[in-house]
C-alpha cells in the first residue's frame, strides 16, 4: 500500500463536557512516508489528534474547527487507511482468539481470505508474539498484548500507522524488541509515534513535533537539532529530553522501624502460584522498588503486600506500628482501616474510580474515615498533582497520564502510612516525574513508606529505593 | 459429530426440536424426543456440564407440580382444595410437562453446549446474511462480558482499597454489581472506538477469514433430528395425545 | 468546508445505528442475557411461593425477563433496539443452557416485540418513565400471549390453563413488566447517565444538558 499523506490546518477539537480545547491551532502537515515522533506533556492533545487522524473521533463527541485530512478526504470517510493503536493495550483487543483479533482489520477492509493467512503469520512474527494462534486474548501479559494491538494493525497494511505510546508498558528489554519489530514493520508506510521518552526514537525518526499544551505546534524539526536547539526549552515544558532525569538518585537510608513484612510469600491468584519464595520488608522512612520483567508476578506481590490478596503461602505481617491495635494480618482489617494504613494504587485505574467527577473521587477516601478536613486535603493534593484544571472532569475522560496521577492522588488523600504504588510514572511526562518523586521523597521523610512496582529504574533510584527483582 | 458440525446446523437444530415439541403438550411425544435424545446424543459425542443441567432437573419437577395443582385438566377430579384442583386431566399435562421441560432442556444443552460463538457469528453472517455489524458488535460484547468474573474480583479489591467494602452485604454487592454494569458500558464504548480503528463499520461488505461451511456432518445432524421429531410426532399421532396449539 | 457538510450528513441519517450503538446495545444485551440466566434459577423460590395465593400471579417475579428491550432501547433510541436487545439476551439465556431451551428465543421476540411496538407508535421520539413503563407492560403482554398459547399452533408453558388464570397470569405479567422491566430499566438509565458511561448517546446528554 502506498504511504498517506496527513494534513491539519488551523485544526482544533473540544471534548464535549470540557470548556477549553483540547488540541486548536494546529497546522501540520507529515509527508507520505515521513517517520515523526509525536511529544507534548501530559494533556496537550497527542491522543486527541491520534484518534482524529484515524477517523474514530465521533462528531457526537465534541467539537471540531479547522481541517484534518488523509491524503485530502475526511479521515472518517477512509478509515482503514490509517490504522491506529490506542493507548491501553487491552483496549485495541477485539476478538477471542489471537489469529481472529490480528485478522479483524483485513477482513473489515476487505482483504481476500487467501491473503489473509499469510498476512495474519506475518504479523504475528513481525511484532514477535510467539503463541499459538488459537490462544485466548485475555490469557496475555500487558507486554503480549501490546505486541498483539501492533499486529492487528499492521496486517491491515495501512498507509499510515499511529502509535500511542506503544511501549509504556513494556519492560526495557521488550522496549527495545518492539521499537524494532515497529520499524521493520512499517517500512514505507507512514508513521507517528507517541511516546514520552524520546530517547528510545530520537536515531530512528526523521522528524521530531512538540505540541503546545494551549495549543498549536511548540516546535518541530529533525530529531538532533531541535534537541540541540531547544532542548531546555523542551525540558521545561515537561517532555522528556535525552540526559540525566530531572531528580538524581539518592541513597538507601539505613532501615527505620519495620512496618510491613512478608515472609516465605507464594502468591498468586485463585490458588495458582505465580510466584514464590520471596521475602520483601518494608519499614518506615523506606522505599521499596519492584523491578522485573512483564508477567513476572510484580503486581501480583504489590496486591498481597497491600492485604488485598491473601497469600498462597506464607504470611504478610503488619508491625504493631502499623496495624495500631489491630490484628497483624492486614487482609483481615476492616476497608476502612485498612486506608490510613495502607494505600493502594492499581496498575490499571479503571477499577479503581468511583465518582463522576475528580474532586469527588478524591474526598471518597477522606469521608468514609469522616475525616474533618477533608475539603481542604482534596485541595491539595489536586494542586500537587496539578490536576486542579481537571477538578470537574469525569475521571474515566482523562488522559492516559492523568488518569494514573489521579488514582495516586487518591491514594494520597488519605495519608496512609504504607503507600504501595503499581507504575505510578507509567504515561508521565518529566515535569509529573518531578513532582511524584518529590512527593514521594516527601512522604518518606515523613517517616512513611513506599512499595514502587516500576519498570523505571531511575525512578526507583530516586527515591533511593531498595530493589526487589522479579527475575 | 457434533462438533463438526457448522454451529449454525446445531443452533438451528435446536430451534426446531424445540418448536415441534412446544406444538402440541403430551407426553408421548415428549418423552420419546427426550428417550432418543439422550440415546443418540451422547453417541454423537455432545457432552453436558453437569453444572449446567442442574436448573433444567430442579426446573422440571417444579413446572409439573404447578401444572398439576393448578393446570385444567378435565377427567376425575381427584383432590380440590381452594384453587388447588388436581385431576386425571392435570396429571397427564403435569407428566407431559415434565418431560418436555426435560427434552428440550436436556437436547438443547447437548446440542448448544460448548458451542463456539466466534464460529456461530460466523455462521450467523456468512450463510444466513444476518447484518455483520450486528454479529459481530454481539460477539465482541460477549467476550467482553466472558471477563465479567475477573471483572468482579478486580473491582471488589480496587473497593476495598478506596474503603468502601464495609457497607451491609446487600448494599455492598449493589453497588459493586451497578460498577460492574458502568465498566461494561464504558467498556463496550472503548471497544467500539477500538472496533472503528481497525476499519470496522464501513459501507461496502468484509470478507471472512474463516470460511463458514455446510457438511456431511450437518446433513447427518438434520436428518437425525427430522428422524427422532418424526417417530416423536408419529407415536403421540398413534397414541391420540398430539393436539396442536391447545390441551384437547 | 468539506468537513462541516459531511457532518451535517452524519446527523441526518440519525435512525442508523453507528458502531458505537450497536456494541453498547450488544453490551447490555448480553449483560442481561447473564442476569436471565441467574433469574432462571433464581425465580422459582418466589414464584412457588406466590402461586398458591393466587393462580397466576406468579407472573408478577416474571418482570426480570423483560428488562432488556426497555434497557437498551433507553440508551440507544434508535428503531429496532427493543427487540435486539431482548433477542440478543434471550440467545445468550438460550446458548449457556437453560430448562426452556431454544423456546427462550420465542418469548425474546415476543417480549422485544412488545415493547418495540410502543416506542414505534411514539414515534421513536419519547423516552420518559411512562414511556418505559408502558414498554415493560407491553414485553408482558407479548410474554403472555406465548405462555399462555395464544399464537397459534404452539402451545406455551401455561398451555391449557384454565381462563382465570390466563386473566390473572396476563395482568400479572403486565404490571411486572411495568415495574421491574420498564421502570427500573428508566431509573438504572438515570444512574448510568450520571456516572458519564452514557456522555455518546442522548440520554446522556439530555442529562448534560438539563
Ligand atoms: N473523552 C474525553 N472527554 C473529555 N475530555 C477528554 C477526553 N479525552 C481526553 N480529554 C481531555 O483532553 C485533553 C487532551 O487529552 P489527550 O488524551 O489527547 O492527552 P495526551 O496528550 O494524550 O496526554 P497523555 O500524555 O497524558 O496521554 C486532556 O485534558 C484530557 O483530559
Ligand atoms: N487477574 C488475574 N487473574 C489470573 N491471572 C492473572 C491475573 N492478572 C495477572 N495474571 C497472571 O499472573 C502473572 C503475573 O501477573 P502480574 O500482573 O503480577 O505481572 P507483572 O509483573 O505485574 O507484569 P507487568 O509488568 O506486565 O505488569 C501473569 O502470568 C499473568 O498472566
Ligand atoms: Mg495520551
Ligand atoms: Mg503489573
Amino acid at each position: 500500500m502506498t504511504a498517506a499523506a496527513l494534513t491539519a490546518r488551523g485544526w482544533g477539537w473540544r471534548h464535549a463536557g470540557r470548556a477549553g480545547w483540547a488540541v486548536r491551532g494546529l497546522d501540520l502537515v507529515v509527508e507520505p512516508g515521513e517517520r515523526v515522533l509525536l511529544l507534548g506533556p501530559s494533556g496537550s492533545g497527542k491522543s486527541t489528534l491520534l484518534k482524529a487522524l484515524a477517523g474514530v473521533l465521533g462528531d457526537d463527541e465534541g467539537a471540531e474547527e479547522g481541517v484534518l485530512d488523509v491524503d485530502g478526504a475526511d479521515p472518517r470517510d477512509v478509515r482503514g487507511r490509517v490504522g491506529l493503536v490506542l493507548q491501553a493495550p487491552d483496549a485495541n483487543i477485539v476478538l477471542e482468539r489471537v489469529g481472529d483479533d490480528v485478522a479483524f482489520g483485513c477482513e473489515n477492509l476487505r482483504v481476500p481470505r487467501d491473503e489473509i493467512g499469510p498476512r495474519v503469520d506475518a504479523a504475528l512474527a513481525a511484532v514477535g508474539l510467539a503463541v499459538p494462534q488459537d490462544r485466548s486474548t485475555s490469557a496475555l501479559s500487558g507486554g503480549q498484548q501490546q505486541r498483539l494491538a501492533l499486529a492487528g494493525v499492521l496486517a491491515m497494511r495501512p498507509g499510515a500507522v499511529l502509535l500511542d505510546e506503544p511501549t509504556a508498558n513494556l519492560d526495557p528489554a521488550g522496549v527495545v524488541e518492539v521499537r524494532d519489530a515497529v520499524l521493520e514493520a512499517t517500512a514505507g508506510a507512514t508513521l507517528v509515534v507517541v511516546e514520552h521518552r524520546v530517547g528510545i526514537w530520537r536515531d530512528h525518526v526523521d522528524r521530531i513535533v512538540v505540541l503546545a499544551p494551549g495549543g498549536g505546534v511548540l516546535t518541530a524539526g529533525r530529531p538532533g537539532e531541535v534537541l540541540a536547539a531547544e532542548g531546555g526549552a523542551l525540558a521545561a515544558a515537561g517532555v522528556w529530553v535525552p540526559g540525566p532525569p530531572p531528580r538524581a538518585a539518592r541513597p538507601v537510608p539505613a532501615a527505620g522501624a519495620p512496618l510491613l513484612t512478608g515472609r516465605a510469600l507464594a502468591v498468586g491468584r485463585g490458588g495458582a502460584v505465580v510466584r514464590d519464595g520471596l521475602d520483601a520488608a518494608v519499614s518506615s522512612g523506606r522505599a521499596l522498588a519492584v523491578l522485573g520483567r512483564n508477567g513476572a508476578g510484580k503486581s501480583t506481590l504489590a496486591l498481597t503486600l497491600a492485604g488485598l490478596l491473601p497469600p498462597v503461602a506464607g504470611a504478610v505481617e503488619a508491625a504493631p506500628a502499623l496495624a495500631d491495635g489491630l490484628g497483624r494480618d492486614p487482609l483481615r482489617w476492616r476497608s476502612r482501616d485498612l486506608l490510613p494504613r495502607i494505600g493502594t494504587v492499581f496498575q490499571q485505574p479503571e477499577h479503581q474510580f468511583l465518582a463522576p467527577t475528580v474532586r469527588q473521587e478524591l474526598a471518597v477516601g477522606p469521608r468514609a474515615l469522616g475525616l474533618p478536613d477533608a475539603a481542604a486535603r482534596v485541595d491539595a493534593v489536586l494542586e500537587r498533582l496539578r490536576l486542579a484544571a481537571l477538578a470537574d472532569a469525569n475521571p474515566f475522560t482523562l488522559s492516559g497520564g492523568e488518569q494514573p496521577r489521579l488514582s495516586v492522588a487518591t491514594a494520597l488523600a488519605t495519608a496512609p502510612r504504607v503507600l504501595v504504588v503499581d507504575e505510578p510514572t507509567f504515561g508521565q511526562d518529566a515535569l509529573t516525574w518531578a513532582a511524584l518523586v518529590d512527593l514521594f521523597r516527601e512522604l518518606l521523610d515523613e517517616g512513611r513508606s513506599v512499595v514502587a512496582v516500576t519498570h523505571d529504574e531511575d525512578f526507583a533510584a530516586a527515591l533511593g529505593a531498595e530493589r526487589l527483582v522479579l527475575a | 459429530m457434533i462438533a463438526a458440525a457448522n454451529p449454525v446446523t446445531r443452533f438451528a437444530v435446536a430451534i426446531g426440536f424445540a418448536v415441534v415439541l412446544v406444538i402440541s403438550v403430551d407426553p408421548v411425544s415428549a418423552g420419546t424426543a427426550l428417550l432418543l435424545g439422550a440415546v443418540l446424543l451422547p453417541l454423537a459425542g455432545a457432552r453436558v456440564r453437569p453444572a449446567a443441567a442442574v436448573p433444567i432437573l430442579v426446573a422440571a419437577p417444579l413446572a409439573a407440580l404447578t401444572i398439576a395443582l393448578y393446570g385444567a385438566g378435565g377427567g376425575r377430579v381427584l383432590v380440590q382444595a381452594g384453587f388447588v384442583q388436581v385431576s386425571e386431566g392435570s396429571l397427564v399435562l403435569a407428566l407431559a410437562t415434565l418431560l418436555r421441560v426435560l427434552a428440550i432442556g436436556l437436547v438443547g444443552l447437548g446440542l448448544l453446549g460448548a458451542i463456539d460463538a466466534t464460529r456461530l457469528a460466523d455462521g450467523l453472517a456468512q450463510l444466513l446474511h444476518l447484518p455483520s455489524r450486528f454479529v459481530l458488535g454481539a460477539l465482541a460484547a460477549f467476550r467482553l462480558l466472558g471477563l465479567l468474573g475477573e471483572d468482579w474480583r478486580a473491582l471488589a479489591l480496587a473497593r476495598r482499597a478506596r474503603g468502601v467494602a464495609d457497607r451491609g452485604r446487600i448494599r455492598r454487592f449493589a453497588g459493586q454489581a451497578f460498577a460492574l454494569l458502568v465498566l461494561s458500558v464504558r467498556r463496550g464504548t472503548v471497544l467500539a472506538t477500538a472496533m472503528e480503528a481497525r476499519g470496522f463499520g464501513g459501507p461496502g461488505g468484509r470478507t471472512w477469514a474463516r470460511p463458514s461451511r455446510l457438511g456431511a456432518p450437518d446433513a447427518v445432524l438434520v436428518a437425525a433430528a427430522v428422524v427422532v421429531l418424526g417417530v416423536a410426532v408419529a407415536a403421540a399421532v398413534l397414541a391420540g395425545t398430539w393436539h396442536p396449539g391447545s390441551v384437547r | 468546508m468539506t468537513a462541516s457538510t459531511t457532518v451535517r450528513n452524519r446527523t441526518a441519517r440519525s435512525y442508523r445505528w453507528r458502531v458505537v450503538d450497536i456494541v453498547v446495545a450488544s453490551v447490555l444485551g448480553v449483560a442481561c442475557g447473564f442476569l436471565f440466566i441467574a433469574w432462571n434459577v433464581g425465580y422459582q423460590g418466589p414464584s412457588n411461593l406466590l402461586t398458591p395465593v393466587l393462580p397466576g400471579i406468579q407472573g408478577l417475579v416474571n418482570g426480570v425477563w423483560f428488562i432488556a428491550g426497555p434497557l437498551v432501547a433507553l440508551v440507544v433510541r434508535k428503531p429496532g433496539a427493543a427487540l435486539y436487545g431482548e433477542l440478543l439476551a434471550a440467545v445468550v439465556s438460550a446458548l449457556v443452557g437453560n430448562q426452556w431451551g431454544a423456546t427462550v428465543l420465542v418469548s425474546g421476540l415476543m417480549q422485544g416485540i412488545g415493547a418495540e411496538i410502543l416506542f414505534a407508535v411514539l414515534g421513536y421520539r419519547v423516552w420518559t418513565w411512562w414511556s418505559a413503563l408502558l414498554a415493560g407492560a407491553l414485553a408482558g403482554v407479548g410474554a403472555s400471549v406465548y405462555d399462555l398459547s395464544l399464537i397459534p399452533g404452539l402451545a406455551g408453558y401455561y398451555a391449557g390453563s384454565s381462563p382465570q388464570f390466563a386473566v390473572v397470569y396476563l395482568i400479572a405479567q403486565a404490571v411486572s413488566g411495568a415495574v421491574l422491566a420498564g421502570l427500573l430499566a428508566w431509573v438504572l438509565v438515570q444512574a448510568l447517565a450520571r456516572t458519564g458511561v452514557l456522555a455518546r448517546f442522548p440520554a446522556g446528554r439530555a442529562r448534560r444538558a438539563g
